[in-house]
């Protein structure tokens, strides 16, 4: 009986560590195996310990130079899906115009679509157009898809905001330029921000409209999928477990930051 | 006081506000003077707080000017108007700490030593301590100080006060209302306030406009408003009043004398607002605190010269202070009377016949045509 009051009470505490680990278990094999000396071309079975590949990230030829390309991307991605949508969200939580509803909805489109099918049409698209595909047809492609994740976000953030804020302001003497610098801008950031990471994650692990759109320029993932077929190197875990450890460390850093304003102003 | 300086005067000229075909504000001519307390009472939707953000800027007016002092405003936005505005959801940045939300004004017109003024501002309003909280973390209460301090900080020409205190609780209103009474005071600015409740609005204000539609329906001192209403919707919003329908029979003097029900009752032509032709109709107005009650059996003691009306007491209410009587009457089916609870008259339970007298000189007259029941719903609503 002990054991099963025991368990009643710890139930939540149970359940929430059982799904943490179902979360991070791939994470871990992922930070293990990138410390693995494997035998032949594939890393699927544990040999030994060893820090080659830790020492020698860029030791795949090609890797490092798709990784740098996927993150140009992912990064220019990131501030062109957000300016337009966070213009985006204004205008439609803002202003009244015609067609107005029909935007709204439409904006939902590119998350609800398949990607295999967008991925096809873009491409009838460029070809049609002529465009040589490359780095800037997947930007374009990227900044699409992106774009509604971006609106969504921050609508729900400007949507809950008083408007009587940004009068507040204008009555207290600011510009209106300074009004939004000062008031609309930091109340919208966390949607912002929100939507940026979003389109970063996004943008940055995307195979399947890449894959249409690249022509011969070859992206991290693409680069991980080709290697695939052939052997996988252990470099593909360094550069993995290197990424999660920056979000990581990134999210730890904002949560530092936030403590400890706080506790100062307290 | 001077009137030399007249810097902080409110001068609205033929001011109107029309969205669409609804009209918000009808033309409209205000002067508000340097240093007072001017309250726009009115139930809600009647335009007030459309006025209120014309002056402030923020909306701008179909027609008229705005005048402050003898500055033309009515094209400047309101970051140029030299105004501030206490909104009704205080409208705090939740982003900022209570300390750089009373410095904002002062940061945006480039001030660049703000410390020593935003923390005398926060001792004013007695939230020194607070001054690195967030505004969520304040009470309703501090957040309405520091709203004003927000404002006040800027000494501004003229401060407006969108219904400030709506969202407290009637304790704090009233010590709110005594505190806004206090700076005013003391900073001398002009302030506009904006309200629906018409006990606010007495307390607080030297001059108070009853709006109503859009329109200014009248304007004076509270005590003018209260004593000698000039509308029924005035007599109804301000208080309660018991309005009678009645003939005008003749002429005495200075009095008018009338006919309602069976009887007569004096009324002082000066106390009419409505033209009274011999034959014509006009409602008799009184306040049910000015009324005595007296019952029947001992109506040989009313003395003479008294107006006077019988009934019978219908429903009573002992709230304290007074007991308020409704009275079943010929000429008014739900007469009003509020006495004094100093000596009760066993005799004056629900069911009594009593004589209604008082002197005529509290009687007011009114213009017939309008509706006689005019501010009586809006109060209603707003209770409801």
């Amino acid at each position: 009986m002990p054991f099963v009051n025991w368990l009643k009470r710890h139930l939540v505490v149970i359940a929430g560590l059982l799904t943490l680990g179902y979360l991070l278990l791939p994470n871990v094999i992922v930070t293990v195996f990138s410390f693995n000396k494997p035998k032949g071309r594939f890393n699927y079975e544990w040999q030994q310990f060893s820090t080659d590949a830790w020492g020698d990230p860029c030791g795949v030829a090609g890797m490092c130079g798709s990784l740098g390309i996927s993150l140009q991307i992912a990064l220019w991605a990131t501030v062109g899906a957000t300016l337009l949508g966070t213009m985006i969200a204004f205008a439609l939580v803002r202003y009244r115009f015609r067609a107005r509803a029909a935007v709204n909805s439409l904006i939902f489109l590119p998350m609800a679509m398949p990607e295999v099918v967008m991925a096809a049409s873009l491409l009838t698209l460029f070809l049609n157009m002529g465009a040589q595909l490359g780095f800037w047809t997947i930007l374009i492609a990227h900044i699409m898809f992106c774009l509604s994740f971006v609106v969504v976000a921050v609508k729900a953030r400007v949507m809950s905001m008083d408007p009587r804020l940004e009068e507040a302001a204008r009555d207290l003497y600011a510009s209106p330029v300074q009004t939004f610098l000062r008031v609309t801008l930091p109340i919208a950031a966390p949607g912002i921000a929100a939507g940026a990471l979003l389109s970063f994650a996004l943008s940055f692990d995307d195979f399947i409209i890449t894959n249409f759109n690249a022509g011969s320029t070859v992206t991290f993932p693409m680069f991980v999928w080709g290697s695939a077929q052939r052997g996988t190197p252990v470099q593909i875990n360094v550069i993995g477990t290197a990424m999660f450890l920056v979000a990581v460390l990134l999210v730890l850093a904002s949560m530092l930051i936030t403590n400890r304003r706080t506790r100062q102003k307290a | 006081m001077t009137t030399t300086d007249n810097s902080g005067d409110v001068r609205l000229s033929g001011i109107s506000k029309t969205y669409g075909s609804f009209t918000a504000v009808h033309p409209l001519d205000l002067t508000v003077p340097q240093g007072s307390f001017f309250a726009l009472l009115g139930a809600s939707g009647c335009g007030k707080t459309t006025t209120l953000r014309m002056i402030a800027g923020l909306e701008e007016p179909t027609l008229g000017t705005v005048h402050l002092g003898d500055q033309d405003v009515t094209r400047l936005p309101p970051y140029k108007r030299p105004v501030n505005t206490v909104f009704q959801s205080y409208a705090l940045f939740p982003h900022l700490d209570i300390f750089e939300n009373v410095a904002f004004g002062l940061r945006r017109r480039g001030i660049k030593s703000v410390k020593k003024q935003v923390e005398e501002m926060l001792e004013l309003v007695q939230l020194g301590e607070q001054a690195r909280k967030k505004p969520h973390q304040l009470s309703g209460g501090q957040q309405q100080r520091v709203a004003v301090a927000r404002a006040l900080i800027n000494h501004p020409k003229v401060l407006l006060l969108d219904e400030p205190l709506g969202a407290l609780d009637l304790k704090l209103r009233r010590q709110m209302q005594l505190e806004l009474k206090r700076i005013q005071t003391e900073v001398g600015i002009t302030f506009i306030h904006v309200t629906h409740d018409q006990e606010e609005a007495m307390t607080m204000a030297d001059t108070v406009a009853v709006m109503n539609a859009g329109r200014v329906e009248q304007l004076g001192s509270p005590t003018d408003l209260y004593e000698n209403p000039q509308t029924t919707f005035v007599a109804n919003f301000l208080g309660t009043s018991n309005l009678i329908e009645a003939e005008v029979d003749s002429r005495s003097g200075d009095d008018i004398v009338l006919k309602a029900g069976g009887g007569k009752l004096s009324l002082p032509s000066a106390r009419c607002s409505a033209p009274a032709a011999t034959g014509g109709k006009v409602l008799v107005g009184i306040r049910p605190e000015k009324i005595s009650l007296t019952a029947a059996a001992d109506a040989g003691e009313i003395p003479e010269g008294r107006n006077r009306i019988t009934g019978r007491i219908a429903d009573s209410s002992f709230i304290g202070v007074s007991t308020q009587y409704v009275i079943d009457s010929p000429v008014c089916p739900e007469f009003e009377v509020y006495a004094q609870n100093i000596d009760r008259d066993a005799r004056l339970v629900p069911g009594a016949e009593v004589v209604l007298h008082w002197n005529p000189a509290h009687t007011f007259g009114l213009d017939a045509a309008q509706d006689i029941d005019a501010g009586v719903e809006s109060v209603e609503e707003e209770a409801a």
